[in-house]
């Protein structure tokens, strides 16, 4: 009877248990492996390690309204293409965080973005090694209503350290039609914020501020097909540490970004403008580099995808440029001429950036500078329109077609010396090809081709023509073959008229993803998001493992 | 030793049951392509199945895994009352071009957008497409990484059976 009585309560121990809901535990996991091989040929060195090593877990805790997370980072010892600073294990990412009644709290690391970025954004990209997490506090309230306030202090990571300088922030939104119960069709939405860095003074020769502040405000309108966006940023003076009078800039800065968009069915447009004056925000004012760089001025480029039309990639000046960019997206309908049996799909894109006229603004006791507000410089940084067609010819076939001319000033953009390679000019056509042969088995052909001049006497010769062409046979759900040639066939130099050939296999079973490649890559520039890394060239094998649970 | 025995049995039971809870949406807010707030939690689709697909404007296979569903979405919703949810992923860089790609492309999914990526952290997505299958109780019962031609015919079984 004792026994009975016994294993009951137990019984509803667990019962109890069970009804209290006990959590939920999940995460990823990503191993990212390389060999390095000497390869004269294209420069490539051997690693000593031979094999190097990035990988991460991420563990994520959640139980009803708290939610817990590390991420544990192993570079042993880090890919070449990341920074050396990226060296060891540890667990630099931990947080915790809770909301109650409205009210969110977390300490420990958390990323953030203040409206598009202007004044502050911290964030994770694994492809560009960048990871500059706070590690703080932060509080979001949603005080209801349609107003909501977030703040936060905090320093920001990079590598296994923290910068210098210590962040503080608070930003604020407000949507009219809620708060006050508007009948309009439009929608007003306002958002304000304010972020401050504070990092000791230590400069021997010049005053520099100890607290730099950042104010931004923004306006979203939104009215059935129709939304417009617009930010303003100014940032107060923020002199670079140095001795040298010219490098020591006491203006301030200034941005904006505005974008107007109309859709409807089968058709939409996108026009952009934003303009960025001595806008960059560093989350150590001594320090240079992409991995202290804690705003974000969103680059007025399509994004590319495909090989050679990402070759001269675009990257954001935050100290000066005015770009502009256009969108048109249009669906030919089905059953006309040009749509066929399952209509057509067109994206134009144009997008033009340059510098400001005149060049940043400048404060010191030599220099007193400030471009006017629409002011296109006569130096143009990089230009791209290119048209993409998309169709599905049957049930089989299906192709894409993109073609693209490109203006890439490479002395500035990459920080030659004047006249060293000067402005080349590329076209870019792509066909890209899919072809479905039976139940689960496809085959996909990419074929692309650059040609490229330079449009002034320069002292170098850039590379010149590729042509690239790729196989892959895929097997849904499970395998994937692909190999692909790049080859620089319009190099001058004979030495370097090279075929960059890649194989990769993978093995895909739901969320667990096996790779294995091997092949030459070429040195490079490699952007996301206007953030660009150089990529050094290299030869060997690579093996990668995503998973998650 | 009974004791034992049966404290160790009550651990089990324990433990299996503590593992048996399926996998539910992370309490985190989204944006409608409107400008309002929305919590994934709040998604429904009265008992049916709900397909979650993460994806971008820059990502080729995402669009590709999507407009491939488009042209059968109509004959899965009327076979299983399917719903399909696409989390757009751009950040303020292409944000602006998803309404118009969707609209454009006649997508008739419900479409979010989580800029920041609070959502894709949340759901421990790595690389896009990613997509989650959540049961008519809300729960996560299957997922896939990536996109080839053809596994949208696997996902349709993955629904299917939902509906045994």
């Amino acid at each position: 009877m004792k026994k009975i009585i016994k294993i009951l309560s137990l019984l509803l121990c667990v019962h109890s248990l069970n009804g209290q809901n006990i959590g939920e535990i999940h995460g990823d996991f990503n191993l990212n492996m390389q060999s390095y091989l000497e390869d004269a040929s294209i420069n490539a060195v051997a690693a000593d390690e031979v094999i190097r090593n990035n990988s991460y877990l991420n563990i994520l805790f959640t139980r009803n309204n708290f939610t817990a997370g590390v991420r544990y980072e192993s570079y042993l010892n880090a890919l070449l293409d990341y920074d050396d600073d990226f060296k060891g294990n540890g667990i630099p990412y931990r947080f915790a965080t809770y909301s109650t009644s409205g009210l969110e709290i977390t300490a420990g690391n958390f990323y953030e973005q203040f409206g598009s970025g202007l004044i502050f954004r911290s964030y994770e990209e694994k492809g560009l090694g960048i990871d500059n997490a706070m590690d703080g506090i932060r509080l979001k309230y949603k005080i209801g209503n349609g107003i909501n306030l977030k703040t936060f202090i905090g320093k920001s990571r990079t590598y296994f350290t923290y910068a210098d300088g210590i962040f503080r922030g608070i930003d604020g939104e407000i949507d009219l039609n809620q708060t006050f119960n508007l009948e309009s069709k439009t929608k007003y939405i306002f958002g304000g914020s304010f972020v401050s860095r504070y990092q000791q003074r230590s400069n021997p020769l010049f005053e520099l501020p100890q607290n730099v502040g950042l104010y931004a405000g923004r306006l979203n309108l939104i009215n059935g097909g129709w939304n417009y966006f617009g930010e303003y940023a100014y940032k107060i003076n923020d002199p670079l540490n140095s001795i040298q009078q010219e490098n020591v800039n006491y203006a301030s800065g200034s941005a904006f970004t505005s974008s107007l968009t109309y859709s409807r069915k089968g058709f939409g447009i996108t026009a952009e403008i934003h303009r960025a004056d001595n806008m960059l925000l560093l989350s150590d004012r001594d320090r240079i580099g992409k991995s202290y760089i804690l705003n974000y001025i969103p680059t007025l480029s399509k994004p590319h995808a495909y090989s050679l039309l990402a070759l001269y990639p675009c990257a954001t000046q935050a100290m000066g440029e005015l770009g502009v960019q256009l969108d048109v997206f249009y669906k030919i309908k089905k059953g006309t001429i040009l749509g066929g049996r399952y209509g057509t799909k067109l994206n134009f894109n144009i997008s033009r950036i340059n510098g400001l006229k005149g060049g940043n603004s400048m404060l010191n006791d030599q220099i007193n500078f400030t471009p006017e507000l629409i002011s296109f410089s006569e130096e143009l940084y990089y230009s791209d329109i290119n048209l993409e067609i998309n169709k599905k010819l049957n049930k089989r076939v299906k192709y894409n077609l993109v073609f693209a001319n490109q203006t890439y000033n490479k002395d500035f953009l990459e920080g030659k010396t004047p006249g060293e390679y000067g402005v080349i000019n590329s076209t870019i056509g792509v066909l890209d090809i899919s072809y479905k042969i039976k139940k689960g088995h496809s085959i996909r052909m990419e074929l692309q081709s650059l040609m490229a001049k330079q449009l002034e006497t320069a002292s170098k010769k850039e590379e010149g023509d590729w042509l690239m062409g790729l196989a892959e046979y895929t097997i849904s759900p499970n395998w994937f073959f692909a190999v692909q040639d790049m080859y620089n066939y319009g190099n001058e130099d004979a030495s370097k008229k090279l075929h960059y050939i890649n194989l990769n296999i993978g093995f895909i079973k739901g969320a667990n993803r096996f790779e294995i490649g091997y092949g030459k890559k070429r040195e490079g520039i490699f952007c996301v998001g206007g953030v660009c890394k150089l990529v050094p060239s290299s030869n060997g094998l690579n093996f990668n493992i995503t998973s998650s649970f | 030793m009974k004791k034992i025995l049966i404290t160790v049995l009550a651990l089990i039971i324990n433990i299996s049951l503590i593992y048996s809870q399926e996998r539910n949406l992370p309490n985190i807010e989204v944006k409608t392509l409107d400008g309002n707030s929305f919590n994934i939690q709040e998604l429904e689709n009265d008992n049916n199945p709900i397909v979650i697909s993460f994806w971008a404007t820059w990502c080729k296979p995402c669009k590709k895994e999507l407009n491939n569903i488009a042209e059968v979405y109509e004959e899965w919703q009327e076979e299983t009352g399917v719903k399909i949810i696409a989390i757009s992923i751009d950040d303020t860089r292409s944000m602006s071009k998803v309404a118009p790609y969707v609209n454009s492309s006649d997508w008739e999914y419900d479409v979010y957008l989580d800029s920041n990526s609070d959502l894709k952290r949340a759901m421990g997505v790595s690389t896009v497409p990613h997509t989650f299958l959540l049961n008519g109780k809300g729960n996560i019962v299957w997922d896939h990484r990536g996109y080839i031609d053809g596994d949208e015919d696997e996902l349709y079984e993955k629904i299917e059976e939902l509906g045994k």
